[in-house]
């Protein structure tokens, strides 16, 4: 079912994410980085960063850093296991290291429907801010909700 | 740096071990996605699919890898992508990108680079577009 247009423009405050070292070498390990600069404290510094930057797609954790991030979707009548990601974006204005404290906001900011309501689309804009209150980057998420066929175990 | 900086240039392409579900598991704490669409095969089951998948965000993440292995990571100023097939478990993608056009935007001399992760089999399974400055 098409999501009510009425959504577009409502905004929800996203967690709060102390970006930690150990948490950005357990992302580097994750998605097989191995440069130093991501890991490595002195190669970071080496390369003019205070700390261990954060990789150019981690902003994204920082909106899922909300006790329960997908309870809005809840919220929509979204089952969760029918969501695939259609596309992502990131604008950087700063970068961000380990020992930042990153928040979000993010706003629905469009939603639409093709093949006669078969895939529902969701488009959500987050700001990611630091301690300082200086925008940080801005993430432009689209959502698909797909129809699911229900297996009953 | 090996990489041309100009139209037409290619970025040595990175490839990348097939997909375990021990990947999909720290990536799923790595990155705070704990769908279990991507690490509970019950769960991916009863929605009717015949195994988990990928998180879309680990190929971005793949692809941003060729990114800052090229580029500087203060140097990205954008990055976009297009999720345009699922990354079944043991996918093996390859991340290649291919510089557009280079400008001058705001004083600055920027590169706009054309991006892609294919699988094994051949299929895309991203394609998107990232802005660097060069200098």
């Amino acid at each position: 079912m098409p999501f009510d247009p009425s959504i577009i423009g409502t905004s929800r405050n996203g967690g709060t994410l102390l970006v930690t070292r150990d948490r950005l070498r357990l992302f580097a390990k994750a998605t097989g980085q191995t440069d130093p600069v991501f890991i490595d404290l002195d190669a970071a510094t080496k390369a003019g960063h205070r700390d261990l930057p954060v990789p150019p797609t981690f902003f994204f954790a920082v909106s899922l850093e909300a006790p329960d991030p997908f309870d809005y979707l809840a919220d929509l009548g979204v089952d969760l296991r029918a969501i695939l990601h259609g596309e992502q974006a990131f604008v950087y204005h700063r970068v961000a290291c380990a020992g930042d404290e990153l928040s979000t906001r993010a706003t629905i900011t469009d939603t639409y429907s093709k093949k006669g309501g078969a895939l529902n689309f969701l488009v959500t804009e987050t700001v990611v801010t630091n301690q300082d209150g200086a925008v940080v980057a801005t993430l432009t998420e689209t959502l698909v909700q797909r129809q699911i066929q229900e297996v009953n175990a | 740096m090996a990489t041309a900086l100009d139209a037409g240039g290619e970025l040595e392409p990175l490839t990348i071990p097939p997909i375990s579900r021990t990947t999909l598991a720290l990536f799923a704490g790595g990155s705070g996605d704990h769908n279990p669409i991507h690490i509970d095969l019950d769960v991916a089951a009863s929605a009717g699919l015949d195994d988990v998948f990928a998180h879309g965000m680990l190929s971005m993440a793949y692809l941003a890898r060729l990114l800052t292995d090229n580029f500087p990571v203060e140097r990205i100023r954008s990055y976009t992508v297009r999720f345009a097939a699922i990354t079944p478990i043991h996918g093996q993608p390859t991340c290649a990108g291919t510089i557009r056009q280079v400008d001058t935007v705001d004083g600055e001399r920027r590169a706009t680079l054309d991006l892609t992760v294919t699988l094994a089999d051949g299929t895309t399974t991203l394609a998107g577009e990232a802005v660097v400055a060069l200098s």
